[in-house]
């Protein structure tokens, strides 16, 4: 961990309440964000338990599984899931603006300019944790080789269509997700821990409630207790019948609940059940509706609660940029889906496995560099890592280069107390954000005590005096980077894997053959 | 390495006692001890540099027991819906005389032996005791490797001494192949997805059979033409179905990393050898004994005893009391050198620390960066935001 953010922590742990680590909100939310909690039963991959589901959070839907080793139940449970987040989905897939996106000509080679259209705004899924991204990754997986009954009408458990659609979509937000920086699926816990520190380790911060006592103890800032007891109950506190009183943001559940709660319950389900009485497996489906409600709504709550703490901070300058690269990848797979292409398969081919690590690392970069850009306090790390330094200009010498048309090359000599990562004699450049763009200048020299000497290289205008304004003057505090603001040329292309199949798309596809659906056997019963 | 300052003066007392009677005591004179399993001998890799543990275990502490002593109860539970799950499974996978776990071994590790067929031999296993069904398994493995043949043993019990006690394993099962070689089988009941697994889960497995993979080279160390393969076979169920799939795991590594910390739990005499000599960490007694009885042994909490030590609330509790930066986390700790407390890491960012020190320096910097930050931050307007956010 940066030792500035160490420093946080240690400051948490002293003040027992959570420090910032941002000073402005470094992703982009949705001002009508899809929140999903989901809780699945334990040893049971992709048997869930129960979900809330929607954009108002008063409101939520709640879909609940008696029995969630009945197979029946299970897939109505995700045919209703899909006529829940589906219609939520698509409603951004046809408001659209013209765009343009350069692209390789199958036939020449080059690279041209094509017309496109690109979605004004896209979904964003919240769900509680990392565990959550994960679960929507195994549901997507679950279900987007479910045949429908028009593609296969001898399938004997087809789904309705849009099954296998959310299938996907989960599939594509949360490898999506694994782009740093991207927003279109994100999880409570990281978002907050992102733009705060606790005085606890990072394994108890993937606890919400806990991470949330920290940030926003209940009773505010002149509440009766620090953070650091509000976390330690909503981790540890337990009722006279043993049960957790903040429940775990799941999906996984408290094995408590599952042993003295949940499965009494089941078992009465089941042998009402077994017995035909419709009236008691009416009675204990309800009785299990309220259970598993009672687990999900106060981690729905923390979800929502966390959405405000971070609306208060101003977002970021450049989350926008990143949010457009997320409308791409959007509007990408909705044309994937509408020209009907095959899901995505079980396993990425080596080039596209490939293509995506070099995405990530782009983007990693990218992030690093625009979220030092737009908070001071991300910067500072930067300078204490020698990969920025800020300073007063102390001298402007106008110099000119040598040519027939001399241009402007002045010499800004900046002061500082912090220890850059230059060297005299190693060529080094340095950049500065000039209105929101990059100017450039190179490492001359070191000068008496803190004095960096700089030579301006580019944005001065095309004259030989430069443009006013693009000339640092004494006095002026300047921050400058040692790294580029901007990890590539185009800010604003669709990622490589993102390229439509109908442009070339990503290498593969066009070969792959329709995937088979997991077969369906008497042994799943899960 | 951190340690807890012992409440009670560590003095040496000469050893009078025979180990095995000193970790009685330590246990307290009526409690029998709790054997250790697997998952607790992989566990203690988990956090090699802790003696409480070592200590503990090796007396055969029932640990769960003194949390709840100590008023700090372990949360460790498993949903009866897991454990029904995985024992369905497990039946499954050794369903048919073992066909199919048998077919998977060949499958995997068969190394192009004949695959096994109905001749296959599942010798009955069943002993009074621990101790009876240990050499029953010792008995069987010579005869099926003598034999030449396909063999499963379904749930075999192996003995391992761990600090001068036996300890006794139950692995789900082993196979021995024609060639004389035996595999390790762990029957796992999370899923393997497209062919890969939870990384985590893998290797708690991993960790765990390794200690199978130890326990059964004593075996095999006496008996010519016997070898314990160094891959295990992980049996899991496939995608979202109940049929089984497997992968062998390579491990090696655990094998050796477990191997080492068994070694070091003779460490177990010299810990007992500095504590005193009416130390007892018997659950029957009041919890402020038990306090001072654990803080004589010297721990060395982290983040990751969470997961793996029964004991993690309450060493948690005590290193939070003792301001120590390793609750924060071990990369924390490491980067912060020699500053051991929260209280000393602070004082040099506050310009107090130790002079000389990089890491005080260092942390000198951090604090006037980040006040300099905080301090520009509120005041700014967002026309601002496109120049220097310096
Ligand atoms: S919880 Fe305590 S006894 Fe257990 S390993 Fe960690 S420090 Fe050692």
């Amino acid at each position: 961990m940066p030792l500035l953010n160490t420093l946080a922590r240690l400051e948490a742990v002293r003040s027992g309440r959570a420090r910032p680590l941002a000073t402005v909100r470094h992703r982009h939310l949705s001002g009508r964000p899809l929140v999903l909690v989901p809780l699945t039963t334990s040893g049971e991959a992709g048997a869930p338990l129960g979900a809330l589901v929607g954009t108002d959070r008063h409101d939520p839907c709640l879909l609940v599984i008696p029995q969630p080793r009945d197979r029946d139940l299970r897939w109505e449970f995700l045919a209703e899931l899909a006529r829940q987040v589906m219609p939520y989905i698509d409603a951004y897939a046809d408001d659209v603006e013209p765009a343009e996106r350069t692209e390789t000509d199958p036939e020449t080679g080059k690279r041209v300019k094509v017309e496109t259209e690109l979605c004004v705004d896209a979904p964003q899924l919240i769900v509680p944790s990392r565990a959550g991204v994960e679960y929507v990754r195994l549901l997507g997986r679950s279900m987007r080789f479910r045949r429908t009954a028009e593609e296969d009408p001898e399938n004997p458990y087809p789904v309705p269509t849009q099954v296998p659609l959310l299938g996907r979509w989960f599939t594509h937000l949360a490898e999506r997700s694994r782009v740093p920086g991207s927003a279109l699926l994100l999880s409570a816990t990281e978002l907050l821990a992102r733009h705060w520190a606790t005085g606890q380790s990072s394994v108890e911060d993937q606890h919400l409630g806990a991470l949330l006592a920290w940030i926003a103890p209940p009773g505010g800032e002149n509440g009766p207790g620090t953070g650091a007891e509000a976390a330690l109950r909503a981790e540890l506190a337990r009722d006279r019948d043993g049960q957790l009183l903040v429940p775990p943001a799941g999906p996984a559940t408290d094995p408590a609940f599952d042993n003295k709660l949940l499965a009494p319950a089941m078992a009465r389900y089941d042998a009402a059940r077994a017995a035909d009485d419709r009236d008691a497996a009416d009675r204990a489906g309800r009785t299990l509706r309220e259970l598993v409600e009672g687990q999900l709504r106060p981690t729905w709550d923390a979800v929502w609660r966390s959405l405000d703490l971070l609306r208060a901070l101003p977002a970021g300058e450049r989350t926008g940029e990143r949010w457009t690269r997320d409308r791409w990848s959007y509007t990408a797979h909705r044309d994937r889906v509408r020209a009907g292409e095959p899901p995505q398969p079980r396993r990425d081919d080596a080039v596209t496995a490939a293509q995506k690590l070099a995405t990530r690392e782009t983007e990693q970069v990218r992030l690093d560099a625009q979220e030092a850009l737009d908070d001071p306090l991300v910067m500072a790390g930067r300078r204490l890592a020698g990969e920025a330094f800020a300073g007063e200009v102390t001298e402007v010498v106008m110099e000119w280069s040598e040519s027939a048309r001399p241009r402007p090359r002045p010499l800004v000599t900046v002061v500082t107390e912090d220890r850059p990562q230059l060297a005299d004699g190693a060529a080094a450049k340095v950049f500065r954000s000039l209105d929101g763009r990059p100017q450039a200048a190179e490492f001359v020299r070191f000068e008496g005590a803190g004095g960096i000497v700089l030579r301006l290289l580019d944005k001065m205008g095309s004259g030989r005096e430069p443009a006013p304004g693009t000339v640092p003057e004494k006095g002026d505090r300047l921050c400058w980077t040692l790294f580029e603001h901007d990890a590539r040329g185009g800010p604003k292309l669709p990622d490589p894997e993102q390229t439509p199949w109908t442009h070339g798309g990503p290498p593969g596809s066009a070969t792959a053959a329709l995937p088979l659906p997991d077969p369906v056997t008497d042994g799943d019963i899960l | 390495m951190s340690s807890y300052p012992p409440s009670v003066p560590p003095q040496t007392t000469p050893q009078t006692t025979p180990l095995r009677q000193r970790l009685a005591d330590l246990r307290g004179p009526a409690v029998p001890p709790r054997p250790l399993d697997a998952r607790a001998l992989a566990a203690l890799a988990a956090n090699p540099g802790c003696g409480r543990r070592a200590l503990l275990d090796g007396a055969g502490v029932d640990k769960t027991a003194l949390a709840t002593a100590l008023g700090s109860p372990s949360a460790f539970g498993q949903s009866q819906f897991a454990i029904v799950r995985g024992n369905s499974f497990e039946a499954k996978v050794k369903g048919d005389g073992g066909a199919e776990l048998l077919r998977l071994v060949h499958e995997h590790l068969g190394a192009g032996a004949e695959p096994p067929g109905a001749a296959a031999l599942v010798p009955d296993l069943t002993a009074a005791g621990p101790q009876g069904r240990a050499a029953r398994t010792a008995l069987a493995l010579r005869e099926a490797t003598s034999a030449g043949a396909w063999t499963l043993l379904d749930h075999p019990m192996l003995a391992l001494e761990v600090a001068g006690s036996p300890a006794y394993l139950e692995p789900d099962a082993v196979v021995v192949h024609p060639d004389g070689r035996w595999t390790v089988v762990e029957i796992k009941s999370f899923p393997m997805i497209d062919g890969g697994a939870d990384p985590a889960k893998v290797g708690a497995a991993a960790r765990q059979a390794a200690v199978y993979v130890l326990a059964l080279e004593n075996t095999a160390g006496k008996l010519p033409g016997a070898a314990v393969g160094h891959e295990v076979l992980l049996v899991c169920p496939k995608d979202f179905s109940n049929l089984p799939t497997a992968a062998p795991v390579d491990v090696r590594r655990e094998r050796s990393v477990t191997r080492r910390q068994l070694e070091r739990l003779t460490r177990v005499e010299e810990l007992a050898a500095l504590l005193p000599e009416d130390l007892c960490f018997d659950p029957a007694r009041p919890a402020e004994e038990l306090d001072r009885a654990v803080s004589a042994v010297p721990a060395a909490y982290a983040p990751e005893c969470l997961a793996a030590c029964e004991l993690a609330f309450h060493c948690r509790q005590r290193a939070r009391a003792a301001d120590e930066v390793g609750a924060l986390g071990r990369s924390l700790r490491a980067e912060l050198g020699g500053l051991g407390t929260v209280g000393e890491a602070l004082a040099a960012a506050a310009g107090a620390g130790p002079a000389e020190d990089p890491t005080a320096a260092a942390l000198r910097q951090a604090a006037r960066l980040r006040a300099e930050a905080l301090a520009l931050a509120p005041a700014r307007t967002p026309s601002e935001d496109s120049a220097c956010p310096c």
